[in-house]
């Protein structure tokens, strides 16, 4: 089974403070942390997972930066045998459908049976890259996977409905499939296993190497361009409560008292 | 003419509530634009819905063939391209939900026309349609412009727009299409559903819900929350990444793809406030949050905040509860 991984190197936002740059139009990105994308995580667990049953290859693809690397790289200590990463200055600016026109570009000349992606990315949330790769290649897709296995060579995946249902598939092969949260417990990678892929090669392409102009990408090649990003408008009025963790429970054990809670 | 239009979702025989919720939004742009709100419905059987969406709609296309009989993302590409081709609305509208993100961005990648997911508003300004998106987890919000087209595709994310019924009805006009389907090659079969596992704990009876989110690290500090909730009377809730980790069953999530809640008390520890999960919590009478993060979404929806490590305030809340209980008793 050859598999390819699309991954992307993501900011961590959650617990980090979020400021607006200059520009209006994006977050300051200088003092965070960038890791692998959630999502992404458990695809390229799955992916070593289906080869350790079944044999095979996978390679990584990101689109990004130098610093994308170190994503590429824990890829390729956890089990990935390939990586490339596409990078051009002229990439700037594109939304998720111009990097999947540039997946569409590296991918469209290689062999194999399965692509994984993550569901989404944590950073634009567009959850879209997947599907339209798909169409591009013409190949089925799948979103949402939580399980995969294969029968008479064919794949039968679990794919999340709202609500904790879920829909059992049938679907040829090749195919695309975006991964869902929870499908795997990603496993832990060793220092050594990073030291080994150090020594692993990334194969680097630029727009020209894909035969790709600046208006293919960039915010002319996109399907949306950020105008402004504001903060979001609160749904209700918060009050904070200050003080010390005495004062704190103190407080809320008497809104609770005072609303009958205890 | 100006069209727009939406696509109805339905899934056990019930219209869900993404599909008024875009209807209430096209209504309201069609007003300023002028346009027809079209609603188009695909199943084995729907002409029950017919009635009701045509009180939201001027025109309501019924697509019925036994091939629909669950959804299915190839088929319903092959429909809603040949009627988008045809119809050539300004606005489609798609649900995001677990269907619009498998259907629309390949629907709208094979039509070559521009698509902005996870839309919770949508606005025209000087001919651009311009829509409101959030990203980083709830953290930002970004006004984007979508590129020039003479058609457009929006998904819009569930819980944005508040369901107005028109009235007086617009007693749409209702029509059937009939689309041959026998060329269809499907690549991709429904095999069956899988409901959620059985039995467990009820979270949605509970009045008094303790939630913990990733803020609470690690498995070992599960039983610190689960004394607390046992204090108060309620009982233990999370959000998706500690049913994914495994600490906790996923019973036990709230959210989208978990349940829905709507408790006296809402109480959550280090919760960001993704609107996947606030989606499942919203109705809560009281939410009190603590999270270290002064930024946290999850205070936009909160009756009282607490800027601190959750670790600090625990033990020493759960002291004082105690403490109140035992001179009650
Ligand atoms: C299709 C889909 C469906 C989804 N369905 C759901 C769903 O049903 N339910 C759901 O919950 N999510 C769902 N998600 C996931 C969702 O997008 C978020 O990833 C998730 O809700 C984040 O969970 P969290 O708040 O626990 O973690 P994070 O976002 O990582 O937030 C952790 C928070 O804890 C705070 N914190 C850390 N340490 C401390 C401390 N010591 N004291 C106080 N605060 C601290 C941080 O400041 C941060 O705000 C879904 C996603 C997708 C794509």
């Amino acid at each position: 089974m050859d598999i390819i991984v699309c991954v992307k190197h993501v900011p961590e936002t959650a617990e980090a403070e979020i400021r607006i740059d200059a520009s209006g139009r994006d977050i300051e990105k200088q003092g965070l942390v960038f890791d692998i994308n959630e999502w992404d995580e458990y695809a390229i667990e799955e992916a070593v997972r289906i080869k350790e049953k079944f044999g095979g290859t996978i390679t990584v693809i990101t689109v990004g930066p130098e610093d994308a690397d170190s994503t590429l790289r824990k890829c390729l200590a956890r089990g990935a045998d390939r990586a490339i990463r596409v990078t051009d200055p002229k990439i700037s600016g594109s939304d998720a459908y111009a990097i999947a026109k540039i997946l569409y570009n590296v991918i469209k000349g290689m062999r194999f049976d399965l692509i994984l992606t993550g569901v989404q990315a944590s950073d634009d949330e567009s959850a879209l890259v997947g599907p339209v790769l798909a169409e591009m290649l013409g190949i089925p897709h799948a979103t949402m996977i939580k399980r995969i296995e294969f029968r008479d060579g064919k794949a039968i995946v679990n794919r999340e409905l709202e609500g904790g249902f879920e829909e059992v598939l049938e679907v040829d092969l090749p195919a695309l499939f975006t991964i869902q949260t929870g499908i795997n417990e990603p496993r832990y990678v060793s220092i050594m296993a990073i030291r080994r892929a150090m020594q692993k090669e990334i194969k680097v392409l630029s727009l020209m190497d894909l035969g790709l102009s600046e208006e293919d990408v960039s915010e002319t090649g996109s399907w949306i361009r950020v105008k402004e990003m504001f903060t979001p408008p609160a749904e209700k009025k918060v009050e904070f409560i200050s003080g010390s963790p005495n004062e704190v429970a103190s407080r809320i054990v008497e809104i609770l008292r005072r609303r009958g809670l205890i | 003419m100006v069209e727009i239009l939406v696509l109805a979702e339905h899934r056990g025989g019930q219209l869900r509530d993404i599909t008024f919720e875009m209807l209430t939004k096209a209504i309201n742009l069609s007003s300023k634009l002028g346009a027809e709100v079209i609603s188009i419905v695909l199943g084995k059987d729907v002409k029950s819905f017919a009635p009701t969406l045509a009180e939201y709609s001027n025109r309501v296309l019924l697509v019925e063939n036994p091939l629909f009989e669950h959804f299915n993302s190839d088929l319903y590409q092959e429909v809603l391209s040949r009627v988008i081709r045809e119809l050539k609305p300004l606005l489609t509208l798609i649900g995001h939900t677990s269907y619009g993100i498998e259907l629309a961005p390949r629907l709208a990648a094979s039509l070559n026309i521009p698509l902005a997911t996870d839309c919770i508003d949508i606005t025209f300004e000087n001919n651009s349609l311009i829509v409101t998106r959030q990203m980083y987890g709830g953290k930002v919000n970004v006004r984007a412009v979508v590129r020039r087209s003479e058609s457009y595709m929006v998904t819009v994310r569930q819980g944005s727009f508040m369901v107005q019924k028109p009235s007086p009805p617009l007693g749409g006009r209702i029509e059937e299409l009939s689309i041959p389907m026998e060329r269809v090659v499907l690549r991709k079969r429904f095999i069956k559903y899988v409901p959620p596992p059985p039995g467990g704990v009820d979270i949605t009876a509970a009045d008094i819900i303790v939630s913990i989110g990733r803020g609470i690290k690690d498995k070992s500090n599960i039983p610190l929350v689960e004394d607390l909730a046992k204090s108060l009377g309620g009982v233990l809730a999370c959000t998706r990444p500690i049913v994914d980790k495994g600490w906790l069953p996923s019973d036990r999530q709230v959210g989208i793809s978990g349940k829905t809640v709507k408790p006296k008390l809402y109480l959550a520890l280090g919760i960001s406030g993704s609107f996947q999960h606030i989606l499942g919590m919203r109705g809560s009478e009281l939410v009190i949050s603590v999270n270290k993060d002064p930024k946290a979404p999850i205070f936009g929806y909160s009756d009282y905040g607490v800027v601190e490590d959750l670790f600090k305030i625990i033990p020493v809340l759960k002291m004082k509860i105690d403490e109140v209980r035992a001179r009650k008793e």
